[in-house]
């Protein structure tokens, strides 16, 4: 027995801080003088900034621990997106890590082909994002004109214009980029283009078309499927994410793209993605989450839920809500595939295979559906709690820990189904996602009937 | 009153103009199917031989399938729960079959104990014998699934079985790729006999071992023979016990309406764990015969064969036996034709896209019968 009892606390110390992490930070994001907040989410990034930084021999948090870091960020802005569309809108989805690939995919290729001399992917990306959306928003209020039209007409219309856009930015997309190849200058002496602050302009933009894209295709995915009950809805979106990975499969034989280099995976993709952009892409993900759930538009979303047929009945857009949960969780979710792809340099079609998929549903069913802080500290307790546990088991098994790993989990999820089905975290929120309360407006008819968290609370079934 | 009705129907028509628009819809549709219909036919035209050949192929992987979909659509049917874990057992199905085989040669029995009795006919009980092993251990399998997992889950709400049938799925792929169970290597699989090819070239003959088919000949095997005519005895089979049995009929009246069926006296968790225990005997029969005609398996050979076959199910009509028999031979053909004429590992995206349309078009599937609204 070669237990390691050394490692094993100091893994369940290293949860608790990161666990104890988070809970600063929502605690200080619920600060209320803007500065107080400034000032505490600047203490968290710099705390962990701190860790990350190597002082001669000394590092708190190794590489190792760097990447748990940065998988944890994308993970939770995958896994919140998951539970918007899952825990508070419920509708079943399996498609989550499909959008992720596709993110992850669109915001490789474009910083992929920048640092190949090649701006088209910028250009054309970035238009046909555009184009694509204004022809939603076209599309839709032609949609809004010709009430009662059915859903498969909608959506052929929906896909012709999304391949006209598609066409049109390629049309337009491709000469832009080439009057820009000039920029780039040679391998030794690199232009105006490749210099770092552009670099990392282009990594954010890259970062944002990619979730665009995957909100753009969720969209037009979301709209003929979504009308579909729960589960054919999650048998649908797993098959999507089957179909992503298919084609991610395919990209050099069947689609145009022989730099990702289909099943033997794509490398060569620069590792633009630092400390800060992970902590302020979550603190996006967190921020535009809370504020969502607490807003007419939240309880809209969460009435879906509860009771299509009552909010119907007080007006409310089942279809419109449901489409935009969904779209809203695969923006996370594309947002944080490309936080991904620029930290880890490198995409394979098995990352996204659907049997991985299934982690952020885990993550949210075991943090709590419809518990935004259950959500966020499952996903960082999760990854470090596995991979502890996995180093814990490699001492013990070898090889066959990743498979113990996974023998593991299905279990605590059986228990935890049976026991404890609305998960860890059920019903608690953190600071800042409290739910926050507003004083009642003078003269208000309503403000002194409604006790305090008399209303639909963000919860589990 | 028809002077109300029409008066009605024109109202609605002024108030959702769109609905004068479904034919943006419907012509969409018949453009894709006019293009898959172009492509079948040049490709029939261009081969007619490699056309009915992988037609055949495609038969043979939709036998299976509608093995699988069967358990599914039955499990569906009565407690509405996709039962992700039924791929699984298929692959458990598989792997019992192959240490029955290679490990104790179960398969050699009717010649060890009955002496002088003719070959064929050994190898013939020995694989039923085989077979029959298997499809009890799926049984308990499936039973004790069905006890400690789905069970105590029955009143809670859908989701979390869901969540659940997912959870138990994950062990059995993942307990199964324990070295001391199955190990997690692609093992090759040994068949209980010996495959038999025969071609069709001016009749029927036998193909020879070392012996290359004649030029535009049709190749079929006896292992395609088998797996078609079980798949359909089972079919006729199951189709009797649902429609001529008693405990068909406690079936299908838990179908409909358990509490009722609970007062007519009927023993609703008993039917429910039967059903579960007939379809893992199918999907364990299916696990052979795939593995019989794909000989390599692998504790994750269930995952893609067991979607599939819910796709088949879907297709059919969920809750329909003969939706889900013939869903299957259609997706067997889809993914055949996909692999042939467009790419081999497009196979698994157009399963998916069949679903989809489906669900779309029309989501009670083929033989499924409309909904019926429930409290």
């Amino acid at each position: 027995m070669t237990f390691n009892l050394q490692f094993l606390v100091f893994s369940v110390l290293k949860i608790v801080a990161v666990l104890a992490w988070v809970y600063f930070v929502l605690w200080a994001l619920g600060r209320k003088p803007l500065w107080a907040k400034l000032v505490g989410i600047a203490v968290a990034f710099g705390v962990v900034q701190l860790g990350l930084t190597r002082f001669g021999d000394f590092q708190l948090m190794n590489d190792f621990d760097r990447g748990l870091l940065f998988q944890a960020c994308s993970m939770t802005m995958v896994a919140l997106g998951l539970n918007l569309i899952y825990g508070f809108n419920g509708q079943f989805s399996l498609g989550q890590w499909g959008f992720y690939g596709l993110g992850a995919y669109a915001a490789a290729d474009i910083t992929y082909r920048w640092v190949n001399q090649d701006a088209s992917g910028v250009f054309v990306a970035g238009l046909g994002v555009i184009l694509g959306g204004a022809m939603i928003l076209a599309v839709g209020r032609l949609v809004k004109r010709y009430k009662g039209m059915p859903i498969l007409s909608q959506f052929s219309l929906y896909l012709i214009g999304a391949v006209l856009a598609g066409y049109l930015a390629v049309v337009i997309g491709n000469p832009i980029a080439r009057a820009f190849a000039g920029g780039f200058g040679s391998a030794d002496a690199p232009g105006i283009l490749q210099s770092a602050p552009i670099q990392q302009a282009v990594f954010l933009l890259a970062v944002l078309i990619g979730g665009a894209f995957a909100a753009e295709i969720s969209f037009l995915f979301g709209l003929p499927v979504l009308t579909l009950g729960s589960d054919y809805f999650g048998i649908a979106t797993l098959g999507f994410s089957i179909v992503v990975q298919t084609l991610m499969v395919n990209t050099d034989t069947l689609l145009p793209f022989p730099e990702m280099k289909g099943g033997r995976g794509m490398i060569g993709i620069p590792k633009w993605t630092t400390w800060a952009w992970a902590f302020i892409f979550l603190m996006f993900a967190i921020i535009v989450m809370r504020n969502l759930i607490y807003s007419s538009t939240g309880r809209a979303i969460m009435s879906v839920r509860e009771d299509e047929t009552a909010g119907k009945a007080m007006g409310i857009d089942i279809a419109h809500y449901k489409l935009l949960s969904f779209v809203i969780g695969s923006l996370f979710a594309g947002l944080a595939g490309g936080i991904y792809a620029h930290y880890i340099g490198f995409l394979s079609p098995g990352t996204f295979d659907f049997i991985i998929g299934f982690n952020p549903l885990i993550i949210v069913v075991f943090g709590g559906l419809g518990s935004m802080t259950g959500t966020i500290a499952a996903s960082f307790g999760w990854l470090f709690f596995l991979e502890g546990l996995l180093r814990v088991l490699l001492g013990q098994l070898g090889t066959e820990a990743p498979t113990w790993r996974y023998v593991l989990y299905p279990i605590t999820l059986l228990l935890m189904m049976l026991l404890r089905p609305q998960g860890l975290l059920g019903n608690v929120e953190w600071g800042f996602l409290k739910r926050p309360i507003f004083p009642p407006r003078k003269g208000s008819s309503t403000a002194t009937a409604a006790p305090p968290g008399g209303e639909l609370q963000p919860a589990g079934e | 009153m028809a002077q109300a009705s029409i008066s009605q129907k024109s109202s609605l028509a002024a108030r959702r103009p769109g609905a004068r628009l479904a034919w943006i819809g419907q012509g969409f549709l018949l453009l894709l199917a006019l293009g898959v219909l172009y492509i079948l036919v040049t490709s029939f035209f261009k081969g007619p031989i490699l056309f009915i050949q992988i037609v055949l192929s495609g038969l043979q992987l939709g036998f299976v399938y509608a093995l699988i979909a069967l358990g599914y659509t039955m499990v569906y049917g009565i407690v509405r729960l996709i039962n992700f874990a039924h791929g699984d057992v298929f692959m458990v199905g598989a792997f019992v079959s192959y240490y029955a085989v290679a490990r104790f040669q179960l398969h050699t029995w009717p010649q060890m104990v009955l002496r002088g009795i003719p070959p064929g006919v050994a190898v013939v009980i020995g694989t039923i014998t085989v077979i029959l092993l298997v499809m009890l251990v799926c049984m308990a399998l499936a039973v004790v699934i069905e006890r400690v997992a789905y069970k105590p889950l029955r009143d809670a709400p859908r989701i979390a079985a869901l969540i659940t049938a997912i959870g138990v799925s994950f062990f059995l792929e993942y307990y199964g790729a324990l070295n001391f169970v199955f190990s997690p290597r692609f093992i090759p699989y040994q068949r209980p006999f010996e495959v038999v090819t025969f071609y069709i070239s001016n009749g029927i003959h036998q193909l020879q071992p070392g012996q290359a088919p004649p030029q535009g000949s049709l190749l079929f095997s006896n292992i395609f023979i088998i797996i078609m005519v079980t798949s359909i005895m089972m079919q006729v089979g199951l189709q009797y016990l649902v429609r001529r049995t008693k405990i068909g009929k406690a079936m299908r009246a838990s179908s409909v309406d358990k509490p009722t069926a609970r007062l007519m006296g009927i023993n609703v968790d008993g039917i429910i764990s039967f059903t579960f225990a007939l379809g893992a005997a199918f999907a364990g029969l299916g696990g052979v015969l795939y593995a019989i005609a794909y000989p390599s398996i692998n504790t994750l050979m269930g995952v893609l064969p067991g979607l599939k076959a819910f796709v088949a199910a879907v297709l059919g009509g969920i809750g329909s036996i003969p939706g889900a028999f013939v869903g299957a031979l259609i997706m067997g053909q889809a993914e055949a034709l996909t692999m042939g004429y467009i790419s081999t590992p497009m196979r698994d995206a157009v399963a998916f896209t069949i679903l989809i349309l489906v669900l779309l078009v029309r989501p009670r599937g083929i033989f499924g019968e409309p909904e019926q609204e429930k409290a």
